[in-house]
């Protein structure tokens, strides 16, 4: 078997970004077609996030990535949080 | 007495400079014109529902009542005709509307086909969501369906169509896909995907003709002879700024509307953002016209603030579109490539003319299997870059392009050791970052 790096270093990234980071949005990027808010488990509208160009602050946020992972322009990347500010 | 804004186009440009203009002028009149029923949505996500990957109601990134929270006069009507001298647009159903400052924001559509039968009913563009819908439709009832074009929007039409079920053929008129953008291995990349999907490619073809029956289009005749029978004809050869209002009110227009950096036009009190604008950059001198959902988006929130008498220029940054073409996530940065492409007649969807002003420079490949990352050097600068693939480098790509950030220490060591770019990039960017990150 053949380990996928891409998702090993995801899932990696992933745990880092439980503990401490958040989704962050480059909103030059986006073209609001709302993929991201329509593969989000628990409804967040992350769209509207990347249009300001804001973290996605909100508590329930899974940091699950479905966002990340689908978005067709790479718009969202996890990034560890400054200094616990959310 | 309150300011009146009035905004043609419920685009992202329009939008855009409705939202910055409320910011600005809490208590202003403003009021958006706008032909398209469906008022604003994502035009990019347009190829994305084609494709499945969402659903309509998707598409629209404001609710009602959030455009009603931006207290927006809704006008839902064409405008005809702009009286420069009496600050006056008048609408096709016979109102007229007073502005202190308008802004022309109507965008760009698909050029016509340029071939006989090209008014034949199943020969579609995709422009609006209502296009979109049309084509689902009839798509649905098709079996064969002909795309004809080059840049993204040729690609997302191909496959979107084929995601319908339609079997489909894509006629290109050179011998390889976006030859004026992408390098022949890149190309090469496409047309292998596309082709392992099932579409067949068909290299060398001009249409000469879309053969109806009865006003319906029944197949298309290429240049050397070929005859493909299809119920769907997609065209994509290109965009054509909406031009119709500017220019019948006198407003200076070249292949877009003139504006100023600050998005001003020749007419006082008119201004022109999105895709119909062609702004004038300071640092070049040149005017340019661009086809991009964020740069359109930038024009609109400047051109709000000189509205408001703030004049705001809108900054050039490297051009940018990331994409996927044929699934390959693509980031497209700076200036690549050169000439023309025959597959269009104009600037290409999510195109920018400046990406083919690339001036001559050595260029550098980095790739393993389906990754790759072209980059174009000028003398101490990276002028353009290309990564498809793994995106890792795009970001830090694009933020050295638009810093126009010196390379000269890394410029040799990149020329001599095609394998190190990855490597150079990212150690040399982060070193940057961090640089820059003191200066400030
Ligand atoms: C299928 C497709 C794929 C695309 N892909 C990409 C991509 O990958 N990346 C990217 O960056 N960009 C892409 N684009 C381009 C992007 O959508 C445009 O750059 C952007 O929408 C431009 O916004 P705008 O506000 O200038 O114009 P538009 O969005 O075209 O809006 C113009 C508005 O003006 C209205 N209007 C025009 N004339 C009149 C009139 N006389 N009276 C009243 N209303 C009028 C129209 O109804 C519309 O509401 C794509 C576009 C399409 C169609
Ligand atoms: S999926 Fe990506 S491009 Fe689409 S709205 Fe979300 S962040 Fe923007
Ligand atoms: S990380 Fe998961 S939960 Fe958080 S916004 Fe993205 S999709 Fe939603």
């Amino acid at each position: 078997m053949t380990i996928d790096r891409r998702s090993l270093l995801f899932d990696l990234t992933r745990a880092e970004v439980l503990a401490t980071g958040h989704v962050l949005p480059e909103p030059a990027r986006c073209v609001q077609c709302g993929i991201c808010s329509y593969n989000c488990p628990i409804g967040l509208d992350v769209r509207a996030y990347a249009w300001r160009g804001e973290a996605i602050s909100d508590s329930h946020c899974l940091t699950c990535g479905q966002c990340v992972a689908r978005c067709p322009r790479g718009v969202l990347i996890f990034a560890p949080m400054a200094n616990g500010k959310s | 007495m309150a300011a009146e804004y009035v905004i043609v186009g419920s685009g992202v440009a329009g939008i855009a400079a409705a939202e910055a203009l409320r910011a600005r002028a809490p208590g202003a009149s403003i009021t958006v014109i706008t032909e398209d029923p469906n008022g604003f949505y994502s035009r990019p996500g347009l190829a994305y529902y084609l494709g499945g990957a969402i659903p309509e109601k998707q598409l629209f990134p404001r609710s009602h009542a959030e455009l009603r929270a931006l207290g927006l006069r809704w006008v839902q009507a064409q405008a005809t005709k702009i009286d420069v001298a009496g600050h006056r647009v008048n609408l096709a159903d016979g109102r007229s509307l007073a502005y202190d400052k308008l802004l022309i924001a109507t965008g760009a559509r698909a050029a016509a086909p340029d071939f006989p039968g090209g008014d034949l009913d199943g020969v579609f563009t995709l422009d609006t969501l209502a296009d979109a819908k049309r084509l689902i439709h009839k798509a649905n009832k098709s079996g064969h369906a002909v795309v004809v074009g080059g840049g993204i929007t040729a690609l997302e039409l191909a496959e979107g169509l084929h995601a319908c079920g339609v079997n489909v053929h894509y006629l290109l008129r050179g011998a390889r896909y976006w030859s004026n953008v992408l390098d022949a291995e890149e190309s090469q990349l496409v047309e292998d995907h596309l082709r392992d999907d099932g579409i067949e490619i068909h290299y060398h073809a001009r249409i000469h003709q879309a053969e109806g029956k009865k006003g319906r289009l029944i197949a298309v005749q290429t240049d050397s002879g070929e005859r493909i029978p299809c119920q769907i004809l997609a065209v994509a050869i290109g965009t054509r700024p909406n031009l119709d209002l500017a220019r019948t009110a006198g407003v200076k227009i070249d292949r877009g509307i003139l504006t100023d950096s600050c998005l001003r036009t020749s007419a006082p009190d008119i201004l022109a953002a999105g895709d119909v604008a062609q702004v004038h950059d300071d640092i070049t001198g040149r005017a340019s016209l661009d086809t991009l959902w964020p740069t359109a988006r930038a024009h609109g929130v400047a051109a709000a603030a000189t509205m408001t008498g703030a004049p705001t220029p809108y900054r050039r940054t490297a051009a940018m579109n990331v994409t996927l073409l044929a699934d390959i996530p693509t980031t497209i940065i700076g200036a690549l490539g050169s000439g023309s492409d025959e597959d269009m007649v104009a600037i290409a969807r999510g195109d920018s003319e400046s990406w083919r002003a690339a001036a001559p420079t050595w260029v550098v490949v980095e790739h393993h299997e389906v990754n790759r990352v072209r980059i174009m050097l000028g003398d101490r600068t990276i002028t353009g870059a290309l990564v498809m693939g793994d995106q890792t480098l795009s970001r830090p790509l694009h933020r050295l392009i638009a810093a126009e950030a010196d390379i000269s220490p890394i410029r040799d060591a990149l020329l001599a050791d095609d394998h190190a770019v990855l490597q150079l990039i990212a150690s040399f960017s982060a070193e940057w970052e961090r640089s820059h990150a003191d200066n400030s």
